[in-house]
């Protein structure tokens, strides 16, 4: 070997390994925890603020009507040119992509972002990457959203969020393999189906189901109880009930019958109904989860005005009641019911049949009764999903 | 000046490595050490702790991920040495053709791809719902959620990798070798195995490589085509990153995997002969 080359290979060994040991402790990662705006910081951010004439909405698939009509309608009654992007699939990875880009400062590229109330959410209020709303100019969200949707924990006073639409967790079966009417959550945990059982990965979402099978309210439920609820579904695993545990894909698998009941977003099953799928709805005896997606204008947005004129025109009854017919979620705004049932008065045929469905859905218009059994997320702070985390993902990436 | 020349030519390509690779590896390396929370940051604490607790952890995924970047390996090997063998000394005028042809699926998305194969191979799909229909197949067969789907999944993503690597080492092998075999009184299969295979190991070892290390960390195959006991390695760095938001154990995750492959190549290097692999770096 030649001895010059050594010594040169040797320097720059030397050279790369101390640069490396200098740069490992330089580089860390910054906390971001930020102090709630104060009143006039927020009066003062919106005092400076004009319409542009444009906004970008990032939303999930299947969450407005594919002709865009209520977007159609916004442009041409507000002469503000809009930008629909379906970009968000979860919101665990829509949050791991974010967050560095906010947490460098740099604008996401979106005006309004759609995020479920539950950790990702919380993260991002807590880490001040929402731009507080001026309520002065939601005027139809003050008159016509239900009272449930003014008061949310996650967000009081909806200060950084309001409600695009709720959906209720609970069973889809297929109505070709499934011969039984299905009512208990008991089902999902019955030998009989072996193998043919869809759970979801979602750890809140799964969780949720563990707890509602033992009786146990999830709102108020202890690390005890998700320990507890972690055994249930082990046992449910381990004898090969469940197929596979699903993210968005569980509505494919049990129109297809690759699975023939699985846990499910009601909207979703609504839809395959429409288009003809032997598919069924049904929130459990045992209780359901009621989770939210809501609006938010993420900081850096470039048009703050125009997306707090676009948040605000999805809530007049009419725009609100077109959404819902398509997407069949249940509204924030109560008003819809009535109109929803208006028109199919004067509607024939089919078209009346789905509509007087849509009109007497629990799923879609919870009533009071409903809602009793419907419950929310398991609240964890950042501390405590590191521990609720590990005990359900121990079960769904075994 | 004219001694700086080479440094200078080699001086972007340096620049793009120092940035791309080298400052993200630091910076991976310096994470994988840190400990705290995404709210409120995390710190360089030194703590190696986070290696041995995320193997103690996940083990099992990640010995299940080489077992099944192992085996589809092999199962590539199986599959694509014949098939870049005959395109090599077969394929005549057409041999472009054919290679086209194994490149025509890629020019869709890789994730598209695994998504067709769950229509494909449903339970009561095109091809299983038909075979059933015959009464061929039991009524509870399936494919999907299995090892099966996975590792055939991963097969078919990188069998080009495969391919290729091996047709373009047989292609250089001269035919004239060959009948320099035979006319020594080679049987065929003597000539193949003692003339053209060992020829034709530079590319084994390049399509080895290339498929292997990308196979045992791929997620997307284990998460659209796997059940219940399929998660690979992937999968868990990708939840403890995006999900948990635990950058450490996802960093300390995948330097690990980095090491175990490393150290794979390393020993598969040895056994084949250094010389092989000098080679198959110059081609």
């Amino acid at each position: 070997m030649n001895p010059r080359l050594h010594t040169r290979r040797d320097a720059f060994r030397i050279a790369g390994f101390s640069a490396a040991g200098l740069a490992l402790a330089a580089c860390g990662v910054q906390g971001q925890k930020a102090a709630p705006p104060k009143a006039d910081a927020v009066q003062d951010f919106w005092s400076k603020q004009t319409k542009h004439g444009k906004v970008v909405f990032a939303n999930w698939p299947e969450y407005m009507p594919e002709d865009q009509a209520p977007l159609k309608a916004f442009q041409q009654a507000t002469g503000i040119s809009y930008e629909y992007k379906e970009v968000i699939q979860e919101n665990a990875e829509f949050f791991g992509k974010a967050d560095p880009v906010l947490r460098a400062g740099q604008s996401l590229g979106y005006d309004i972002v759609v995020m479920t109330n539950g950790i990702q959410l919380q993260h991002m209020i807590e880490l001040g990457y929402c731009v507080p709303l001026d309520h002065s100019k939601l005027p139809n969200f003050a008159a016509n959203a239900g009272q449930k949707y003014k008061e949310r924990s996650y967000d009081p006073g909806n200060k950084y969020t309001i409600p695009y639409t709720s959906g209720v967790t609970g069973i889809a079966y297929n109505t070709k393999y499934v011969k039984e009417d299905i009512t208990s959550i008991q089902a999902l945990f019955d030998p009989k189906y072996k193998g043919r059982v869809g759970m979801m990965a979602d750890a809140q979402e799964i969780g949720n189901f563990g707890m509602f099978a033992l009786g146990i309210d999830p709102e108020k439920s202890t690390e005890a109880d998700w320990r507890k609820a972690g055994d249930k579904l082990k046992e449910q695993r381990d004898a090969g009930i469940v197929r596979k545990y699903y993210d968005q894909s569980y509505i494919d698998a049990v129109s297809k019958g690759d699975v023939w009941l699985t846990m499910a977003w009601s909207g979703d099953v609504f839809q395959r109904q429409l288009a003809g799928e032997p598919v069924k709805f049904v929130v459990p005896d045992e209780g359901g989860t009621i989770w939210t997606d809501n609006m938010l204008i993420p900081k850096g947005a470039a048009n703050p005005v125009d997306a707090l004129m676009l948040m605000d025109y999805l809530y007049q009854p009419a725009v609100a009641a077109e959404l819902d017919e398509f997407i069949q979620y249940v509204t924030p705004v109560p008003a819809v019911q009535d109109l929803l049932r208006e028109k199919a008065a004067t509607a024939k045929g089919e078209d009346k049949k789905a509509l007087e469905d849509m009109v007497n859905s629990p799923p879609m218009f919870p009533t009071e009764a409903d809602y009793a059994k419907l419950r929310g997320y398991t609240p964890l702070t950042n501390q405590t999903q590191q521990v609720f985390n590990p005990i359900f993902q121990s079960i769904t990436q075994a | 000046m004219r001694r700086l020349t080479p440094y200078l030519l080699a001086l972007p390509s340096w620049m793009w490595l120092a940035i791309f690779l080298v400052v993200p590896m630091v910076a991976m390396a310096s994470v994988s050490l840190q400990t705290g929370n995404a709210i409120d940051g995390f710190a360089m604490t030194f703590s190696f702790s986070n290696y041995s607790d995320a193997l103690g952890r996940y083990s099992t995924q990640l010995v299940r991920s080489l077992f099944y970047g192992g085996m589809a390996t092999v199962a590539m090997l199986v599959i694509g040495y014949p098939v870049a063998y005959w395109i090599a000394f077969k394929g005549g005028r057409r041999k472009s053709m054919y290679l086209f042809l194994i490149l025509l699926p890629f020019f869709v998305s890789f994730v598209l791809r695994t998504i067709s194969w769950n229509f494909l191979l449903a339970d009561n799909g095109i091809l299983f719902g038909t075979l059933k229909g015959w009464g061929l197949l039991p009524d509870d067969f399936h494919v999907l959620a299995t090892t099966v789907a996975v590792v055939g999944g991963l097969t078919y993503n990188f069998l080009p990798f495969m391919i290729l690597p091996i047709y373009v080492s047989l292609e250089r092998v001269d035919p004239r070798v060959v009948e320099a075999a035979q006319d020594l009184y080679a049987t065929r299969v003597g000539a193949f195995r003692r003339v053209v295979l060992p020829l034709s190991l530079p590319g084994v070892f390049a399509g080895v490589l290339m498929t292997f290390v990308p196979a045992t960390a791929d997620p997307i195959n284990a998460a659209i085509l796997g059940g219940t006991a399929n998660t690979m390695i992937g999968n868990i760095i990708q939840t403890e990153y995006l999900t948990n938001l635990n950058y450490p154990t996802a960093s300390a995750l995948s330097f690990t995997l980095m090491a175990v492959l490393l150290v794979g190549i390393f020993i598969y290097a040895r056994a084949l002969g250094t010389e092989n692999v000098l080679e198959a770096a110059a081609r």
